[in-house]
């Protein structure tokens, strides 16, 4: 049934937020530490699991690859309850600085990108999709 | 009548939140297609559109949660929220695969360490700039570099001027927008079509949503990798700017 998918779902994403959230109170944090990253290994870590034990139907799958898709959707909705005036009216000092620090980021891609860069390449199966397809 | 009707809307706020984001995703496909001829990608315009959105809320309303603080509106507010968002981020990781991330490891690392600590460089050396020369307002706005939270966690603990956290704050959000808005822009240029490039990019830039909504408008296949780096990223920085980060510009500036 596609709520299994759904159910495994919501049981990675509530285990991975309270392990983030132990993390942060044990470190002395007031934000939740790898969370989200937690779930998404324990999720890709059962439906593995299960996948080979021939526990995980495609019908299940379904209920994961919906809300996989609607991620896109999501971020639209985010993106449109930014602050984005209050980033406009930090003035200066927040364009100079935000802006500053995006560039200089960007700029390490590609130095830090070749450590191990050539190891991934020789053995991964990732190909990048051609534009046409991307619709 | 018309009080009736409002309520209904009130009350089916997300279906409101599906319906308007069903629009704009498919206004900008079509704005994709027809006006730029595919050169500018469909997800990309609808950040864009999102972000303006978010601007006209904020215009009209005054308030911090863009076109969610529209009553009618306030269920994109549903859609887009916290509960939500890490739902379809944990489920793109459906399909990700281990080998891709154990490759990665040492890459990682390094940039999650440079992604933190140079932004808050930049952030701090511009607070520097514009005449903040006390240790507790630099270490705020250079955490606002690195994201938002951390400059709003940051200047919190260190007892900064509400001023200089609201400018901390933009900064972060400065960013996070950039982020949004470069990422499909410069993907090819910098060979961002791989997940082990996706990796680098998350633990550099690390503003969960910059990256998030930057790798789904370039591929979004490449969120999953992106992210899982990142979601570490505001973590480590809440950790390090209150303490390392604020007391070696404590020496830098002693007040």
């Amino acid at each position: 049934m596609v709520i299994y998918g759904v159910s495994l779902l919501a049981l990675c994403s509530l285990a991975g937020l309270l392990l983030g959230e132990a993390l942060g109170y044990l470190l002395g944090v007031k934000s939740n530490v790898g969370g989200v990253g937690f779930a998404m290994l324990l999720l890709m870590f059962l439906t593995g699991w299960m996948a080979r034990h021939g526990k995980f139907k495609p019908v299940s799958a379904e209920g994961l690859r919906f809300w996989s898709a609607m991620y896109l959707p999501i971020v639209v909705a985010m993106a449109a309850q930014q602050n984005v005036l209050g980033a406009v009216k930090g003035g200066w000092v927040a364009l100079f600085g935000g802006l500053a620090a995006v560039t200089a980021s960007i700029l390490l891609v590609p130095l830090i990108n070749r450590i191990g860069l050539e190891k991934h390449h020789r053995e991964s199966d990732w190909n990048p999709i051609p534009e046409e397809d991307r619709k | 009548m018309n009080e009736r009707l409002h309520q209904a809307i009130l009350s089916d706020g997300l279906l409101v939140g599906f319906a308007v984001t069903g629009v704009v995703m498919w206004a900008s496909y079509w704005v994709s297609t027809h006006v730029t001829r595919g050169r500018i990608h469909g997800s990309a315009i609808a950040v864009f559109v999102g972000l303006v959105m978010a601007y006209v809320g904020g215009v009209v309303t005054g308030g911090k949660n863009g076109i969610a603080d529209i009553p009618s509106l306030a269920g994109i507010g549903l859609l887009g929220g916290p509960m939500l968002r890490d739902f379809a981020i944990v489920a793109t990781a459906y399909g990700a695969t281990f080998q891709d991330l154990r490759r990665s490891g040492a890459a990682v690392l390094v940039s999650l360490s440079f992604g933190l600590v140079v932004p808050f460089l930049c952030g701090g050396l511009v607070a520097v700039a514009f005449g903040y020369h006390d240790a507790v307002s630099i270490t705020t706005i250079g955490c606002g570099g690195v994201t938002y939270i951390v400059g709003a966690v940051t200047g919190a603990a260190l007892g900064a001027k509400s001023e200089v956290i609201a400018l901390s704050i933009a900064t972060g959000l400065v960013k996070a927008i950039a982020v949004m808005i470069l990422t499909p822009a410069i993907a090819k240029r910098i060979g961002l079509n791989n997940p082990h490039t996706a990796m680098v990019y998350g633990g550099l830039l690390g503003t969960h949503s910059g990256v998030g909504a930057g790798l789904a408008a370039t591929d979004p296949r490449l969120v999953p990798y992106g992210l899982m780096v990142s979601t570490f990223y505001t973590g480590f920085g809440c950790l390090l700017g209150p303490s390392a980060f604020y007391f070696l510009t404590r020496i830098a500036f002693p007040v």
